[in-house]
């Protein structure tokens, strides 16, 4: 995609490095020359803005490790010392709370983004399911991260969670009390998600190269979703994908100090400020809100299948419903990756965008609650069904039964054709 | 690699690196379980998993709930109207037909006998842990007079039998003995 490499050592030094570790081409042929797509929307940029959340997180995360004790009698004062004592230890605190929350909106835009333009098929497969582990990834630390602060959420999110494990027959209690590390949730669960949540940013950063890589190779996707044909599709990275990328990350920025210095506490729970207390749960249990919707797949299975009783259904569909998404690439039969030329997927996809929402709110309401005259659980169920049915029946029909829009021949013609005179546009 | 296509004699060579590749094998298994198992809970741990407790001031219709193994164990005086209710109860209405009494036979009976201390009838020992995901029922409440789980909305009765809700089993029971008529080792 990228084509030879345009880059020329100017200076001596230059010269002397690009002759024994040529990085400075490298990084030349990747953010300087490297030609994107002409006609990328803004939907583009949260490549770019989600790498600046994961330096951001990396940085605000190793600046509280100087400061936070990971040992259950002391972890819960040791961040109130961060929020009273440390300098300008509140900042750094809600700049990393609020900054996972920052991270997820930013990757679910980015998800919503490749799930719209079609950006997981041919040849981009590996790079989706390379976005589907960093996901994962993302949420096995927020996770871990979110168990550190040993509030009453933090602990009894780590009970429910880890107890998803014994739903497994035979093996599940021992695996269980592995990862826990105890007969439950204790100093030795603290010691380990604090390692873990240590590491896992660096394998997330790790699994980045791979999947910048990946880009680089196949190319990007574009809003019209056909290929780049000749240099007139195409515009160099620097400064035209750069100045777009750094306005739209000054944007998100605006966003996020806003809640960092106005609702610092709003996509929390006050819970979380009660030191965990193993005797006593509190009344309403929710995870923080980019696991919602999973939360509320998980209890939508309330009846037994077969041989598998509720609890295990439960663990099994939301965890499938994270796993789906790795076959995505084959589940989408269309040849038409742009969902602008399908129109009846466009309904589909929309009906699919409401409906992550509509299970996201279900998560946060009590089962037995009333909504529209039925109970949550019941909405659950049938917005647990949806989710399934877009992935495993939908878009593998959509491809044989939809007749998609014409295609435009280039990206080129496609730009000159919206502003020719006497255009409708 | 191969210069032909027809198998020749095994070599010096080919001893050596099938040697070392089953080595390297056994090798890494015999490092993998340390590194895996050091994740288990530790013999100090394991040594805590026993303590005694004194019930002799619990009156009828109280409870007091103990710490064991760092999970909460309920120990309850029941009043006779509680176990007239445990009693009463048909064993083909229970959602989970077994004990789940650790001093009892594994396939014994939801019966209000068998989850009730032998030959005390007023008193319950349980773990008070949901069989759903873990959370930490409420004493006196829920429909049936037992326990309440406010995460999910389990309801036990009288004799800790899950009755309705998500849950699964009935309030497991841990393994204990009166060492005293006032005095009970749990664990």
């Amino acid at each position: 995609m990228s084509g030879h490499s345009t880059y020329v050592p100017r200076t001596a030094l230059g010269k002397w490095f690009e002759a024994r570790l040529p990085i400075v081409r490298l990084l030349h042929d990747t953010a300087v020359s490297y030609p994107t797509p002409r006609n990328l929307n803004a939907l583009w940029t949260f490549g770019g803005i989600l790498a600046m959340m994961l330096v951001v997180q990396i940085v605000t995360g190793i600046v509280l490790a100087m400061h936070y004790a990971a040992e259950s009698h002391i972890a819960f004062n040791s961040v109130e010392g961060i929020m009273r004592d440390v300098n300008w230890g509140w900042l750094i605190r809600y700049l990393h709370a609020n900054g996972a929350s920052m991270f997820f909106i930013a990757v679910y835009i980015h998800m919503f983004r490749g799930l719209y333009y079609g950006s997981y098929k041919p040849p981009r497969e590996i790079l989706w399911i390379l976005g589907v582990i960093i996901y994962l990834l993302m949420m096995a630390a927020a996770f871990m991260g979110y168990v550190l602060p040993w509030g009453q959420m933090s602990f009894w999110g780590a009970t429910v969670i880890t107890n998803f494990f014994t739903a497994l027959p035979l093996v599940g209690q021992p695996i269980q009390t592995l990862l826990i590390g105890g007969f439950s949730v204790d100093n030795a669960t603290l010691n380990r998600f604090y390692s873990l949540h240590y590491l896992l940013p660096f394998l997330i950063a790790g699994v980045v190269v791979l999947h910048i890589w990946a880009l680089h190779v196949v190319g990007q996707n574009n809003p019209l979703g056909i290929d780049v044909k000749s240099d007139k599709d195409t515009v160099p990275f620097t400064p035209y994908a750069t100045s777009k990328d750094v306005l739209w990350m000054v944007f998100f920025l605006i966003f996020y100090a806003w809640f960092v210095f106005y609702q610092p506490n709003f996509l929390g729970h006050p819970d979380n400020y009660i030191e965990a207390n193993p005797l006593s749960t509190p009344a309403h249990i929710v995870p923080e809100w980019y696991f919602l919707p999973f939360y509320a797949i998980l209890r939508a299975i309330d009846f037994n299948i077969g041989p598998i009783d509720s609890k295990l259904g439960g663990v099994l569909a939301m965890f499938g419903a994270i796993a789906v998404l790795a076959f995505l690439p084959w589940l989408d039969t269309s040849k038409v990756r742009s969902g602008r030329f399908r129109p009846i997927f466009k309904v589909a996809f929309w009906l699919f965008g409401v409906n992550a929402l509509f299970l996201g709110y279900l998560g946060s309401v009590k089962t037995d609650d009333i909504i529209f005259g039925a109970q949550a659980v019941v909405w659950a169920q049938l917005s647990t069904l949806y989710y399934f049915l877009y992935f495993l029946v939908i878009l593998p029909v959509l491809g044989y039964i939809e007749k998609p829009k014409p295609l435009p021949v280039s990206i080129n013609d496609a730009i000159l054709a919206k502003s020719a005179p006497g255009s409708t546009h | 690699m191969a210069e032909s296509d027809t198998p020749a004699e095994p070599t010096r060579r080919d001893f050596l690196l099938h040697a070392a590749g089953a080595f390297g094998v056994v090798g890494v298994g015999a490092v993998a379980w340390p590194f895996i198992d050091q994740m288990n809970p530790d013999a100090s741990t394991r040594a805590l998993a026993s303590v005694e407790v004194d019930i002799s001031a619990v009156q009828p219709g109280q409870a007091i709930t103990i710490m064991w193994r760092g999970k909460p164990v309920v120990i309850r005086n029941r009043t006779d109207k509680e176990i007239e209710e445990g009693k009463t109860v048909k064993l083909e209405e229970l959602k989970d037909p077994l004990a789940r009494n650790a001093n009892a036979d594994a396939a014994a009976d939801a019966s209000d006998a068998n989850r009730a201390a032998a030959g005390k009838e007023n008193i319950l020992v349980m773990t008070k842990v949901c069989t759903h995901l873990g959370c930490i029922p409420l004493d006196e409440s829920g429909e049936f007079g037992g326990w309440f789980c406010p995460c999910h909305g389990s309801v036990y009765d009288t004799a800790g039998r899950i009755r309705k809700g998500p849950a699964p089993e009935n309030l497991p029971i841990p393994p204990y003995a009166f060492l005293t008529d006032t005095k009970i080792r749990i664990g």
